[in-house]
This record gives structure tokens, C-alpha cells and sequence, in this order.
């Protein structure tokens, strides 16, 4: 594996390594992030602010939590889902994980068949993605709709401490948002990796620029994001 | 096609990894999980939230996301910001305990 990867570094760059490869890169001009494209350069950095925007609210409702006199509500009760009358705890936040797991799994073969340029194994496995994903927004509208019905608003809640019901809204809307726009965004990609945009080099509709299998990979980066995100807040509000 | 053919680039790896990664990310999950439907509690549980939580995220960010193969210069651009939010997390721990020491000792219990 590792020399796959090595086959890509220029050989001006290669007999430097280590933490001295940063100050190389650095300062070398022209261009920091070396091998790397600068739309995948641009979507890591984006990732980064929006890893900043999901912590201050992760963060926000951790204080709302820590700070508050009136007791949280218990997740694992309100959560639990009752099939033939017995009450499981989480099952449905437990589906909805495995759901989005094997999203990113069917994505990350996705990836891989793109660089392969295998145009039709790459756009099946990415509708299944965007498949999978519509799953979860809509298990999650599910979920939104019970909490509503049993009288979660932002400002109160039947169990305990106000502040559960806003930032359960704000946290899960902002990540609920962030999926569907990943299934916008992989319908438009995979329609263009079937039509074989990437491989007869058309322009695309809005920037008018050629397109490569490239941008399966940056999608994908998105994707995985996504799912990055829900594993925090999985394991910091549901189960915490 | 030619170009692409003649520049082989990108992350080739064998599929076989993203399948054991996948599996791997099952497993965790289920133990994540688990943790609640046994109700574990204490100390043990959120340790074991964190460590399952920060293992799913490594194999996330490390294979799917490929940065185990990125040079340095990315991964050091992208992974050392987020010690700024561990410092806010701090900061706003010790915020959050004073906050609910004034409101116990201003306002009593049940404000």
C-alpha cells in the first residue's frame, strides 16, 4: 500500500522525510499541499470549518448540559423505540448509524472503482450511497415527527431540562441538512459518472470545465465527513 | 482516457481493505451500541463511548478519507486546528461548572 502511494511523489521531494517534509512543503513556493489537487486541497479545508461549526454546537450543548440545574432527559428512554411491546433503547439511532456506515462503506468502493475509471460499478455504488443516505433523512424525519407528537418543542420538553429539545433540533437539523445536500450532490455526480462525462471529457453544465474522476474522490471526502459527524453525535448526545 | 491512462493517479488500494474497515466499523458500532442496551454507567461508560467513538472516527478519517496516505504538510494543516476546539472544550468545562455553581448558590435548585 504504501508504495502506491509513494509512486506519485516527485523525486525532488522524496528523499525528505518526515516533520522536515512540512517545512520543506512549506516553504517551498508555488504550492503547500504537494500531489494533492487543489479541489481536494479546498474541500479538506472546508471540512475543517464545518468541523469547527459542528463543534461550537456540540460544545453548546455540551455547557447547556454541564450547566444546568434540571435534569437532562434520559436519551436512551426517549429514544427507545417499542416493537411487539417491548421497549428497545436507541434502536432506531442504532439502525439509522448502520445505515450511514455502510453509506460511507458503499462509497469508499465507489472511490476505488473511479480511479479504475469501472464508470458503471462507480455510479451504481454511488446511488446507493445517495440511496442509503436518503434512508437515514428520512428514518431521521421519522424521528423528528415522534419527538414533535410527544411534545419536544426547542424552548420545552416533557422530561427535564429545556434546553434538550433546541439543541437536539439544531444538531440534528444541521446534520440532517448536510446529508441531504451529500444526496443532491452524488445524484448530480453519478448521473455524470454513468453518462461518462469523466471519460469523453465533457464540460460540465454550470462551470463549463472538463471533470475527472477526481471528484468521486472529493465527493466521497463529503460523504465521509457526514458520517464522521454522526459518529460524535451518536456517541456524545444519544448516548452520552 | 489517454491522459488518465498515462498519469495513473489517485488512491489505488485493494477493495479487500475498505470491506475489512467497513466490518470493523459494524463491530464498533455494535459495541457502541451495547454499551447502552446494557447500561452501563459511570466512569466505564463514557470511556468507552469516547474510545469507540475515537476509533470509528480514526478508521473513518485515516482509510476512507485516505489521510493515512496524504503527505504531512495536509494532514498537519488539517488535524492540528482541531486542538483549538479541545482548548474551547476546556474552556467552556470550567465555564460550565461555574455556571452552575452560581445558579445553585444564587438561585437554589430547580431554576
Amino acid at each position: 500500500m504504501a508504495d502506491h502511494a509513494l509512486t506519485d511523489v516527485r523525486e525532488d521531494i522524496a528523499n525528505v522525510s518526515g516533520l522536515r517534509t512540512i517545512a520543506t512543503d512549506l516553504a517551498s513556493d508555488r504550492k503547500a499541499f504537494k500531489n494533492v489537487s487543489w479541489g481536494k486541497a479546498m474541500m479538506w479545508i472546508f471540512l475543517l470549518s464545518d468541523t469547527f461549526i459542528f463543534s461550537c454546537f456540540l460544545i453548546a450543548y455540551m455547557t447547556a448540559r454541564m450547566s444546568t440545574t434540571v435534569p437532562w432527559p434520559n436519551p436512551s428512554e426517549v429514544f427507545s423505540l417499542t416493537i411487539g411491546g417491548t421497549s428497545l433503547p436507541l434502536l432506531l439511532i442504532a439502525i439509522m448509524t448502520f445505515v450511514l456506515i455502510s453509506s460511507s462503506g458503499t462509497m469508499a468502493m465507489a472511490v476505488n472503482f473511479g480511479y479504475r475509471h469501472d464508470r458503471r460499478k462507480t455510479a451504481a455504488l454511488m446511488l446507493a450511497t445517495a440511496l442509503l443516505g436518503a434512508t437515514f433523512v428520512g428514518m431521521q424525519a421519522f424521528e423528528w415527527t415522534k419527538l414533535i407528537h410527544e411534545g419536544v418543542r426547542p424552548w420545552t420538553n416533557p422530561w427535564g431540562a429545556a434546553q434538550f429539545g433546541s439543541t437536539f433540533f439544531m444538531i440534528t437539523g444541521f446534520h440532517g441538512t448536510h446529508v441531504t445536500f451529500g444526496v443532491i450532490f452524488l445524484l448530480i455526480l453519478a448521473r455524470k459518472v454513468w453518462r461518462g462525462d469523466f471519460d469523453t471529457q465533457r464540460r460540465g453544465f454550470f462551470t463549463s470545465r472538463k471533470g475527472r474522476y477526481e471528484s468521486v474522490e472529493i465527493m466521497g471526502l463529503y460523504w465521509h465527513f457526514v458520517d464522521l459527524v454522526w459518529v460524535f453525535i451518536f456517541a456524545l448526545f444519544y448516548l452520552w | 482516457m489517454a491522459q488518465a491512462a498515462a498519469h495513473p493517479q489517485g488512491q489505488q488500494h485493494p477493495i479487500k481493505l475498505y470491506l475489512v474497515v467497513w466490518a470493523w466499523l459494524f463491530v464498533l458500532s455494535t459495541c457502541s451500541y451495547l454499551i447502552d442496551y446494557f447500561q452501563l454507567e459511570g466512569a466505564l461508560r463514557y470511556s468507552l463511548i469516547l474510545l469507540f467513538m475515537l476509533l470509528k472516527a480514526g478508521l473513518i478519517v485515516a482509510i476512507f478519507m485516505h489521510m493515512a496516505w496524504e503527505r504531512l504538510t495536509l494532514v498537519y494543516a488539517i488535524l492540528v486546528p482541531l486542538g483549538a476546539v479541545l482548548v474551547f472544550v476546556a474552556i467552556m468545562v470550567l465555564e460550565a461548572n461555574y455556571t452552575l455553581l452560581s445558579r445553585l448558590s444564587f438561585f437554589g435548585l430547580g431554576s
